[in-house]
């Protein structure tokens, strides 16, 4: 027998044997439990195989046509709503972006700036959706209101991270000019930041047409709004041809989106 | 004649001129269509109604807040599972839709794409209104619904980090005689596996988020109780729930940051 080993083993992930096993231990433990609190039916569910599975059939042919002018209103209203939020969004995410990058606001600003961002992030839109249909009724403007919102802290996050990672020099160069603030702003980092805004907004006009499609569901329009009628209608092969529109339109804003963020690269 | 320094050609400054007015007329003719689908009486209506909202909502009512513990737990338990069932289906799927991977590059990695496409394309919500129908309502459809979506976003970002791994270090491997499933096992999973770990603890941030929801449209988890609260205009209980929500929110983002950050 050799001195040294003449087989090679992987070296275990977390060194000490203890605390291996203890947290191989904890996490059965966790996924006992937690499995345990599903409580799954399981009269329920056979009865619903069957039926989930007649259910699937139903969805087959998509129906496009019975219900067309409802699916291209719904259509259209999510596609408006997300223009409109979109535009809105970055309208108002630059100048809070501005004032969160840490090169350029002042400490107050940027503490007041960064919180309103953290807000606006933290908060679902489904839940932000429910309190502006409370606030201005149903329909596709509690939605719109609801889009902007997120795509506000967003935009601003986004855009006040790029600030800060800025080339100073130019910084430098056209403050030494005699600038006005504006003036440095405009031509001395808005040139640095462009392309990363208009990939960013266009990225957020994915977003935020995939958003649009769920918040109908509790009553702040667009297409959603169609598919949960046709679900609550039980006319599955219209819930179909919606969904198929919702991923084609998915599909092509992700390419078309993807495509332009990378000649911008 | 002096010479003014300008920043574009004339050309270019009539096109970008151009891009703004098509630009301006979607948003004004979205507008258009969002204003004509608008009653304007309740939006001038809408001051208010919050300021009559936010003043139910305080004080927020402590006593519900034994009502809310178990949910609360159902809500993370959602998420975690969830998660769990979309790596273990995701992952799979990833390395048949990875370029350098693939056992067969027609039709094998066509469809794998596609599932992960319209995984992705199905917001959480939509496969929950769909999975209730089939398995009744509860945490099981959220779990799934969870589990559907995740797919998409953890298998395209793994399957992108698979592509862009080092081929030397598997062809090193391969050179020593290995079989395929060594050369995976050896030379492919451990250097994606930083990405695989971050990206599941990110998602698990982001279910937890969306499992919040879930409840609303039957589905389990702390929705419920937030719905109900809301349609018997409980005010008090929301302000509680969404207290609860946004701490179990802060609490995960804080956890998946520090985890991701001790990974890279």
């Amino acid at each position: 027998m050799p001195e040294y080993p003449d087989v090679w083993r992987k070296p275990p992930f977390i060194a000490s044997a203890w605390l291996r096993w203890g947290i191989g231990f904890a996490v059965a433990l966790y996924l006992a439990t937690a499995i345990g609190s599903v409580n799954i039916n399981w009269v329920r569910l056979s009865v619903g195989l069957p039926r989930g599975w007649r259910f699937l059939t139903s969805f087959f042919p998509p129906d496009f046509l019975s219900r067309g002018d409802e699916i291209l209103e719904g259509l259209e209203e999510s596609l408006a709503m997300t223009v409109t939020a979109t535009a809105a969004g970055v309208a108002l995410g630059i100048p809070l972006g501005l004032g969160a990058a840490r090169n350029l606001a002042a400490r107050p600003v940027y503490l007041v700036c960064r919180t309103i961002i953290a807000g606006s992030r933290t908060l679902q839109e489904l839940i932000v959706a429910i309190f502006f249909v409370k606030m201005f009724g149903f329909g596709p403007f509690a939605g719109m209101l609801t889009l902007t919102f997120s795509s506000v802290g967003f935009i601003a996050k986004l855009i006040a991270e790029r600030i800060e990672a800025v080339d100073t020099a130019p910084l430098d160069a056209i403050r030494s000019t005699g600038a006005s603030w504006l003036q440095w702003v405009n031509y001395a980092i808005q040139p640095q930041v462009m392309p990363r805004l208009v990939g960013l907004s266009l990225y957020r006009l994915d977003i935020n047409f995939r958003e649009s499609a769920v918040l109908g569901i509790v009553g702040a329009g667009g297409i959603g709004a169609t598919l949960n009628t046709s679900l609550d209608r039980y006319e599955y092969s219209t819930a179909a041809a919606i969904l198929l529109s919702i991923v084609a339109i998915v599909l092509v804003a992700e390419y078309a989106s993807g495509s332009i963020r990378e000649r911008l690269r | 004649m002096t010479q003014v320094w300008r920043r574009r050609t004339t050309k270019a400054q009539w096109a970008i001129w151009a891009g703004w007015m098509i630009g301006t007329l979607i948003v004004a003719q979205g507008w258009h269509f969002i204003a004509e689908a608008t009653l304007w009486d309740f939006v001038w209506d809408a001051p208010t109604q919050a300021a009559d909202m936010l003043g139910r909502m305080v004080p927020p009512r402590w006593s519900y807040a034994p009502a809310i513990v178990k949910p609360l737990w159902d809500t993370v338990n959602i998420a975690t599972l969830g998660t769990l069932l979309a790596i273990l289906m995701a992952t799979p799927i990833a390395f048949l839709a990875a370029r350098n991977t693939t056992p067969q590059a027609i039709p094998l990695r066509p469809v794998a794409l596609g599932v992960i496409a319209v995984s992705r394309s199905i917001n959480t919500l939509i496969w929950a209104l769909l999975l209730v129908t089939i398995v009744g309502p509860g945490m099981l459809a959220g779990i799934l619904s969870v589990a559907l979506h995740s797919i998409g976003f953890f298998g395209k970002l793994l399957y992108e980090a698979i592509e862009e791994i080092d081929p030397a270090q598997t062809e090193a491997i391969a050179a020593t005689g290995a079989s395929q499933a060594q050369v995976l096992a050896y030379g492919v999973v451990p250097q994606v596996m930083p990405t695989f770990a971050g990206v599941s603890v990110y998602r698990w941030d982001i279910n937890i988020r969306e499992s919040a929801v879930l409840g609303i449209v039957g589905a389990g988890g702390i929705g419920l109780q937030l719905n109900a609260s809301v349609s018997q205009l409980a005010w008090p209980q929301v302000t509680l729930i969404l207290i609860a929500i946004l701490g179990a929110v802060a609490v995960s983002e804080w956890l998946s940051a520090k985890v991701r950050a001790a990974i890279v």
